[in-house]
């Protein structure tokens, strides 16, 4: 500002104009950040408090903090130690990961790369899936895996990873193999390669960004996920962490809400930290693909 | 957007698709054979755990299903019972209001702070991953106890509420503010809306409200004849998704009630009363009647949309 010449007087004020709505810009927005952070970082700072302190507890900062309910938490609940549901929820969400990225990728390409009769239908009626509530499975699907002795096992959870249930990644997948020129497969075709190879060798390390985002999805909706582990986890030693959080939320509802606050944050970690390493995949992801949180 | 124009128009893949004209059929069956392999593991996903529970659960509907005495065929017993159920109709109304208020004003915010960050100021990057944070957490358990605590009786935001002189106690256990409670928790969220609003916002070309400028229209003008018009199709987007999505709320209304729905049934959200109903009482065939009945409302309301879409929704260079 200071180096301006005189003659551009004008220039100077409407720049100054400018920059003092720039600063009130600023201002509110972060304004807004901390009231729409505020539940996070309270529930961070909570979890060093000592439990008798947490409810009413406007302030941020702890008077006194303490490692209690951390304690508490890694002692484990009912026998059982936190990292035993910790693994339970690694486990889930690497296996849905798998499952997802082979699956939807190897469907994305049969319905991108290969003409073959109905699969216009085909697509049209995966496209259906997506509005479909889930609930309207859940029941049947209940039944069945229980006929089939698979409750309370990771087979019911996994399952549909494995089978391109999400027809959300497929979606995901054909768009990006859209943009992949055609002429690559035409080559490689004439080369002798066949689908799979194509497949395998050409298509799938390509889709390297496109695996990327799903697998952030899908390890997170896991990591998450709490009505599929409730309908079907019954022992305690298989259940992920959002069913640990439940039993702390329930037995302890009005004791402990240290513990509470401490596995909860505990449980958030994760997700956090994928969040701040992946976070141009993520927001890519949403504001490109329409993808949830 | 793309998913939204793909699903209102007859689903094209992969672009113009080779077709040898039966020179070669060894290639088209080869291709054939090939195509259903790769979409085998689709193709059975589909039938064993989508189609097939669909019609298992139409079925089901029509019996008194409990996973431990079987279930005989009953008729329209179950849809006639669900309509002189007081707790099933509770549960429709919060529902309803969930999704008729909530979702407008979540959308609103959304529009709102895109619009905000719209601007060369900088540092909207990390902006918008601050306020789509909670959109990644807001469904988990660990954010209902978050919500649970600070809206109990003496929580954070009863404190706040004696600061103003409102005296309110928690909202938890106050069936008047315990639906709002919710409605503030997917409010919350409204950063994956905005993400996508904020896309649609950059895809508005600068001349119009250039143009707009010469012809010495107001901001609220632009933003009624541009902006709007031009996002239209993002709206529509957000619309649909947002509202099938408030259906299915049950994780956080889970936690915060503590499976139950109260006070007063005022957090007795849908899917949450089908829980209830199917897997705490083993009400299975009374649940999937529940089930079917939700599928049949979001699926007119899903239609709704997409029949009134094309007197609002706008594509500019629209030639379909």
């Amino acid at each position: 500002m200071k180096g301006t010449v005189a003659s551009e007087g004008l220039g100077r004020r409407v720049r100054r104009r400018r920059s003092g709505r720039t600063v009130l810009f600023h201002v509110s927005v972060v304004a807004l950040c901390v009231v729409m952070l505020y539940p996070g970082a309270w529930l961070l700072l909570s979890s060093f408090r000592p439990t008798n302190q947490i409810l009413g507890e406007t302030g941020l900062i702890p008077d006194h903090t303490t490692l209690d309910n951390f304690r508490t938490v890694f002692e484990g609940i009912g026998g059982i130690s936190f990292w035993t549901f910790f693994m339970n929820s690694v486990y889930l969400g690497v296996g849905s990961v798998i499952g997802i990225c082979l699956s939807c990728s190897v469907t994305a390409y049969g319905f991108s790369r290969i003409a073959f009769p109905g699969r216009q239908v085909f697509f049209a009626i995966m496209i259906g899936t997506l509005l479909l509530p889930f609930h309207v499975v859940i029941i049947p699907q209940f039944i069945m895996f229980n006929e089939m002795g698979w409750t309370d096992s990771f087979v019911p959870l996994l399952i549909g990873k494995f089978l391109a249930a999400d027809a959300f990644f497929v979606f995901l997948m054909v768009q990006f193999m859209r943009t992949v020129p055609k002429e690559l497969d035409e080559s490689a075709r004439l080369d002798g390669a066949g689908h799979p190879r194509i497949y395998w060798s050409i298509m799938l390390p390509l889709m390297r960004p496109v695996l990327a985002t799903a697998s952030i999805f899908a390890f997170i909706w896991s990591w998450n996920d709490f009505l599929a582990p409730l309908i079907y986890l019954r022992s305690p030693e298989n259940y992920p962490l959002p069913l640990m959080l439940r039993q702390y939320a329930d037995q302890t509802s009005t004791s402990d809400y240290g513990a509470q606050m401490a596995a909860a944050t505990l449980a958030l970690v994760p997700v956090i930290l994928f969040f701040v390493l992946f976070q141009r995949y993520i927001v890519e992801g949403v504001s490109t693909q329409g993808l949830r949180g | 957007m793309a998913l939204t124009r793909e699903a209102a128009s007859t689903p094209r893949v992969g672009g113009p698709s080779r077709r040898p004209h039966g020179k070669r059929p060894p290639r088209r069956t080869a291709d054939a054979r090939a195509g259903y392999a790769f979409l085998a593991p689709w193709l059975l996903g589909f039938i064993a755990l989508t189609a097939g529970p669909m019609v298992a659960s139409a079925y089901l509907s029509f019996t008194d299903y409990h996973p431990v005495r079987g279930g005989d065929w009953i008729g329209w017993d179950n849809y006639q019972r669900l309509f002189d159920d007081p707790r099933f109709l509770d549960s429709v109304e919060v529902t309803l209001l969930y999704a008729v208020v909530g979702t407008p004003i979540k959308l609103a915010a959304a529009l709102g702070v895109a619009m905000l960050l719209n601007n060369r100021r900088g540092g909207q990057g990390t902006y918008r991953s601050a306020f789509y944070a909670p959109s990644l957490i807001g469904a988990s358990v660990s954010i209902a106890i978050v919500w649970r605590a600070m809206f109990n009786d003496d929580g954070i935001v009863d404190e706040a509420g004696q600061l103003f002189g409102m005296s309110e106690g928690g909202w938890i256990g106050n069936p008047d503010l315990s639906l709002p409670m919710m409605i503030l928790l997917a409010v919350w969220q409204f950063g994956a809306p905005m993400v996508i609003f904020l896309a649609g916002l950059k895809q508005i070309p600068n001349e119009l409200y250039e143009a707009a400028d010469v012809d010495g229209a107001g901001a609220w003008r632009k933003f009624t004849k541009i902006t709007l018009p031009m996002l239209s199709p993002v709206l529509f987007f957000n619309l649909v998704l947002e509202t099938i999505h408030s259906f299915q709320v049950f994780a956080s209304a889970f936690i915060i009630s503590g499976g139950r729905g109260g006070p007063a049934n005022s957090t007795l959200f849908y899917t949450l009363y089908l829980y209830q109903r199917g897997f705490g009482q083993g009400q299975l065939g009374y649940a999937a009647a529940m089930a079917w009945l939700l599928v049949i409302v979001v699926g007119i309301i899903t239609l709704i949309f997409f029949r009134t879409s094309r007197y609002w929704v706008f594509y500019s260079g629209e030639g379909r």
